[in-house]
């Protein structure tokens, strides 16, 4: 979208000002418009921790502040407006994060709980001196 | 911050090669206006990246703990102020909105209303960190801090509860629930007597605290179940302490990335003051707001992740 404005521009730099950067400037309608869905999401997430939903809370939580994060990075920073590259390099970090995530709580479940009694990690510890 | 500064180098450094016809604010190495805004805001969004890969690492860290120890989790978050986590997170949404439309402003010339956005931004920041360091030394006087400063630490070197814990918890349970009649409240306690108690010999022969009585107890809050010290299995209670380690590794990381994001928005206020910015050239407060909007990103997931757990 605004790369299409860089290519349109004429390459020379004799065009000094005359609306050379075309940001899309986002309207105050918007703006409030996804601060009050925030504030409702803020305050929906604080109350569905009063809801006993078992192990459906944690993942009710992170739905609520996924859609948070969002409407921030989609309108407060532009992204839905900006060049689609702009996603893609902030797409592929958080899928990272997620490969690195899963990978490693995949890890941790191959291992057995540590249940020891205390005296037995009490040892454990004072041998590696913490 | 990196690409911000270069970026405002760059802008202030045009008389060097003044004698052309370029926009002051243009680099001789791009082309057009709108080339250079738009690199800025790729390198912007690269560094972006890179900070949510180092935030991974605490959510990591995070995650795998709690898949580990959810009791443990489930016990100690009752430590943390759901208030002013609640408030914290209003505070930071609406300086984000207050950022987002000084961008707004500053990409449509305004300069007065861009500073007063900018500063409302800032006050935003300020109250945040105001809130924080209340909850940081409220922590700190209860001695539940990182390692060793916690007095679940102690706890789980010496494998007896302490007095100093015990006496924490009811504090702490008495506030959370001033109707609750005191009789809910009563533990067994632990059995401090047994002259082998602490010792590791004894420990490992009969751990301390698996008494019946002492696990069966349930207080109930308005119908919910809170998790008392004395219904975490043993190896929980020696780990209670690091979930304030994660506590403050992710909000003391963030709550530095909001120092910083407060130094730049003064920066970027004192120059928005000076008239530097129109619509023309507004990159350095796009990419601060960017920065600004980025650390609300992160609040977001710590809020319900840290004080909302069920």
């Amino acid at each position: 979208m605004s790369s299409a404005h860089a290519a349109a521009e004429p390459r020379t730099t004799e065009d000094s000002h005359a609306g050379a950067v075309h940001p899309h400037i986002v309207p105050p309608s918007v703006l409030l418009g996804v601060y009050g869905v925030l504030v409702l999401l803020t305050v929906l997430t604080v109350a569905v921790t009063g809801v006993d939903l078992g192990p459906l809370n944690i993942w009710a939580a992170l739905a609520i502040a996924v859609l948070k994060a969002a409407l921030v990075v989609l309108y407060f920073m532009h992204l839905r407006y900006d060049s689609p590259f702009n996603a893609v390099v902030f797409i592929t970090a958080l899928l990272f994060v997620a490969v690195f995530i899963s990978i490693a709580l995949m890890d941790t479940s191959e291992y057995k709980a540590n249940d020891d009694p205390p005296g037995t990690r009490m040892m454990m510890t004072s041998q590696n001196g913490v | 911050m990196s690409t911000v500064e270069s970026n405002a180098a760059v802008s202030e450094a045009p008389d060097s090669h003044a004698g052309h016809n370029h926009d002051p604010h243009l680099a001789h190495h791009f082309d057009t206006p709108d080339q250079q805004y738009q690199s800025g805001k790729l390198g912007m969004w690269m560094f972006l990246g890179t900070e949510v890969l180092m935030f991974g690492g605490l959510f990591c860290a995070y995650s795998v703990y709690r898949h580990n120890h959810p009791e443990v989790f489930e016990y100690a978050h009752q430590y943390l102020d759901k208030k002013w986590g609640a408030i914290n997170t209003i505070v930071l949404i609406t300086s984000s909105l207050t950022m987002a439309w000084g961008v707004r402003a500053a990409q449509l010339g305004k300069t007065s209303l861009t500073v007063v956005l900018l500063a409302l931004t800032l006050l935003g920041g300020a109250i945040f960190m105001g809130i924080k360091s209340i909850e940081y030394s409220t922590k700190w006087k209860e001695q539940i801090f990182i390692g060793s400063n916690n007095n679940f630490y102690a706890d789980a070197a010496e494998t007896t509860r302490k007095p100093a814990v015990e006496k924490l918890e009811e504090e702490h349970l008495h506030a959370m629930q001033p109707h609750e009649a005191a009789p809910a409240l009563t533990k067994v306690e632990p059995d401090v007597t047994d002259p082998n108690a602490g010792t590791p010999d004894a420990a490992l022969i009969k751990p301390p605290n698996i008494t019946p009585a002492g696990l069966s107890e349930k207080t109930i809050n308005a119908g919910r179940e809170v998790l008392t010290y004395d219904e975490l299995k043993v190896h929980d209670r020696h780990r209670v302490y690091t979930f304030f380690a994660i506590y403050f590794f992710m909000t003391g990381l963030h709550g530095i990335h909001v120092l910083v994001g407060m130094a730049l928005i003064l920066w970027i206020m004192l120059r928005a003051r000076r008239s530097e910015f129109g619509p023309t050239y507004f990159t350095p407060v796009d990419l601060v707001g960017l920065y600004w909007h980025l650390v609300d990103l992160i609040w977001i997931f710590l809020f319900p992740l840290l004080y909302l757990i069920h």
